[in-house]
């Protein structure tokens, strides 16, 4: 086999891997895939409507455009962009460190430049194929609202995911020659898990400071950002002008996407064989635990208790996930700290923000205490009933999510001890909720598999966003319009015990 | 050092997946044995054991742990009895210790007990330097080991293990016969699975070989050879010999 015929055999061999892992992690098993490749049809197709209510009022956009409406537009691109490099990033890092065939690859007499070259165009790829289809029901609405010349989109999400992947590899091998491969891992996670929600609230907080509003446009429209933004022939906004159909400059971003890239194939290839041996080859160092020798006493759900705080203390996964969490309670927090001087009825907005975070966050702390129990069969051979292993866990979550909550919650009373008391009882049923749609759809998997934990069942991740969404929707209403928490509640319920009635553990 | 009450009394004890894993099985193990279990893959060992210590319900019959019905009374059948299996299922990031710690917790054994024991035990293993480094960098051997050390901690009255040796090299797998050996000679009884014949044949006191879930013989190895009507052969040679014949009758 000559170089190009094997380069092409390894490209399909990692087009085919890209495509299996991809489809396992929307479809789970074998079994459910046709179910849940409809589902997923009939969910794109959905998705028009809120994308609709989103984007609906950009159709009728023409060049040339003014400067509120390019800061819009590539605003929106930057998101995207930043979201796109977070996926990135966590791609990469899981090529170095999750794949099983890097022994192969090393071991084999294959020109491992060529080979990491493949690797990195599918790692473009998957990131630019994942954005192509978040946004088709986008443009879709583009298309249909404004004709044709809105398809040149897709073109800028392909430029826009090919200089994602680039940069993103650029900064994980950086990571690894600045800080080694055992803490570039946790690092990326943790910068994949900012770079993604960063700019969001970021553009967030400006709008609180500024305008007092949660709303990220007021920032994006206000006359502040039309002055100090750049002239209407800038290069910066290439990418706005591209996406409304300017066929030469989508050209010339599309090239400068693939010129990125094979440059940091060029530069990084050959030097990403050297890497992926410093991790493989590079044990972990002995992490040390405080010496104490002593074994602390109590009864046998305190020590379930004091594992699991102790496991959750050592996640690295939990910690970025809750570092995103925390930093999407930056907002609403700021907000409260500004309705301490200035009478807003704004704040209202915070109750919700607080409890569908909260809800988010207790589905995943309940999956790791639930579910991802490393030593089941310890825990099951051990002499107590399982109801009070259970109750033990569901105790961690709740301590970990009062911990968290409290002390905003205890803020948000000193405004309004109604709104903090409505607030309060929102995160606990959000958290019962999230932790027993958990229990009711438990399989027993390792920790390590938290990042796939929705493939086990898509039912019980639809069931959690909805009742989180729900008890968040009915915490808002009852602040506001209490008649309307009624239903908003009773719609929840009926969720929740459809939940019930179609999960596994009813019998 | 046997007592009138058998450790392990198993009755008509049944478990069907797609076809028959065990069969109506009926084993006793005495107090204070070395029971060795043996069979070829998917011969019903693991499926039995499992269901014995509480983690696969049967289909029927009945299991009683030293005079304790375990099916009706679980709690009270986990207490005096330790289940240690072939991969070993320990945490990444606790230290050998903090494990133990929590495995002392979990069978309510008093810290002052504990912490000695289980510094002796972790010492006993060769585990010593890495009593507070975090169990995500261990080999499979020394994960073993430490599962092992946890199963031990409590001082349990059963000791049931599906292949323990697997991954262990040679001066840790010393050490773990000794340490079984102790415990037997101290009134434990140990339950194991392997398929190291070597070790069933210098170790157990009892053998019982199990084929299609069913116990197909069981003995000293001097009954068994008794049974095979040649005194002069090896634990291996019947083995096959038994596995051979059950193949061809089913």
């Amino acid at each position: 086999m000559n170089s190009t015929a094997a380069l092409a055999w390894f490209a399909r061999h990692e087009i085919r891997l890209a495509w299996r892992e991809w489809l396992a992690m929307m479809t789970g098993s074998r079994g459910r895939r046709k179910r849940a490749i409809i589902a997923l049809i009939v969910f794109a197709a959905v998705m028009h409507l809120p994308a609709y209510a989103v984007i609906g009022r950009f159709a009728d956009l023409e060049l040339p455009l003014g400067k509120p409406e390019l800061i819009v537009i590539t605003a929106t691109i930057f998101l995207a962009w930043a979201l796109m490099l977070s996926q990135a990033i966590e791609s990469v890092t899981r090529v170095f460190y999750a794949r099983a065939d890097l022994d192969l690859i090393m071991s084999s007499p294959a020109n491992l430049a060529n080979v990491f070259s493949v690797r990195i165009v599918a790692i473009a790829l998957s990131v630019t194929g994942m954005a192509l289809l978040l946004s088709t029901p986008f443009v879709d609405v583009l298309v249909i609202g404004g004709g044709i010349r809105w398809l040149s989109a897709f073109g800028v999400v392909m430029a826009v995911g090919l200089t994602a992947a680039a940069v993103a590899i650029a900064i994980t091998v950086l990571l690894f020659r600045l800080i080694g491969p055992s803490r570039t891992r946790l690092v990326a996670q943790i910068l994949a898990a900012i770079i993604g929600a960063g700019f969001v609230i970021a553009l967030q907080v400006a709008a609180i400071l500024s305008y007092g509003t949660l709303s990220r446009f007021a920032v994006l429209t206000s006359d502040a950002a039309a002055v100090y933004a750049p002239a209407l022939d800038s290069p910066l906004w290439w990418p706005a002008r591209a996406a409304i159909g300017d066929g030469a400059v989508l050209s010339l971003l599309l090239a400068g996407g693939l010129v990125l890239l094979g440059a940091v194939m060029a530069i990084f290839s050959p030097r990403f064989a050297g890497t992926v041996v410093s991790v493989t080859a590079t044990a972990p160092p002995a992490r040390r635990a405080p010496g104490a020798t002593a074994f602390r006493g109590g009864s046998r759900q305190q020590a379930l208790r004091a594992k699991e705080f102790l496991l959750l203390r050592r996640d690295p996964w939990l910690i970025s996930q809750s570092l995103m969490q925390l930093l999407y309670l930056v907002p609403p927090a700021l907000m409260l700290w500004r309705s301490f001087s200035e009478s807003s009825n704004a704040i209202v907005l915070i109750t919700p923000v607080i409890v569908m975070a909260a809800g988010q966050l207790a589905g995943g702390l309940a999956w790791l205490t639930i579910s991802g129990e490393d030593a089941a069969d310890l825990v099951t051979t051990a002499p107590l009933p399982p109801s009070r292993v259970t109750r033990a866990k569901v105790e961690v979550v709740l301590i970990v999510i009062a911990a968290i909550f409290a002390p905003l919650i205890a803020a948000l009373a000193f405004a309004s001890v109604t709104q903090a008391a409505v607030t309060a009882l929102g995160v606990v049923i959000a958290t019962i909720s999230a932790a027993a749609i958990q229990l009711w759809f438990r399989v027993q998997a390792k920790r390590s598999q938290f990042r796939r934990r929705q493939t086990s069942s898509r039912l019980a991740t639809f069931a959690e966003a909805f009742c989180s969404i729900g008890w968040a929707a009915t915490a808002a209403l009852a602040v506001t319009i209490p008649v309307a928490a009624a239903i908003s509640g009773a719609m929840t319920v009926m969720i929740l015990a459809a939940t019930w009635k179609i999960s596994p553990r009813r019998d | 050092m046997q007592s009138a009450v058998s450790a392990l009394e198993v009755r008509g004890l049944t478990k069907r997946f797609d076809r028959p894993a065990v069969d109506a099985l009926d084993l006793t193990v005495r107090t204070g044995e070395f029971y060795a279990l043996l069979g070829p893959n998917g011969a019903g060992k693991t499926t039995t054991l499992r269901m014995v210590a509480g983690l696969l319900r049967p289909d029927a019959g009945s299991v009683s742990i030293l005079g304790v019905d375990a099916l009706a009374n679980p709690v009270a059948a986990k207490q005096i009895m330790a289940w240690v299996s072939d991969e070993p299922m320990i945490y990444d990031k606790l230290t050998p210790l903090e494990y133990l710690e929590f495995v002392a917790g979990l069978w309510g054994i008093d810290p002052a007990v504990s912490a000695p024991a289980a510094q002796a035990l972790l010492a006993s293993l060769g585990l010593e330097p890495h009593l507070h480094e975090r169990c995500e960098g261990f080999s499979k051997g020394m994960r073993q080991k430490v599962a092992l050390a946890g199963a031990l901690v409590h001082d349990p009255r059963l000791i049931i293990l599906d292949e323990p040796l697997t991954g262990l090299d040679a001066l840790s797998a010393r050490h773990v016969k000794g340490l079984l050996g102790e415990r037997v000679r101290s009134g434990c009884t140990v339950i194991m699975t392997t398929h190291i014949l070597e070790v069933a044949e210098r170790m157990a006191d009892r053998i019982g070989v199990i084929a299609a879930g069913r116990l197909v013989a069981e003995g000293t190895l001097t009954e068994l050879r008794q049974q095979n009507g040649r005194n002069d052969t090896s634990l291996e040679d019947m083995f096959i010999a038994l596995v051979d014949t059950e193949a061809a009758a089913a």
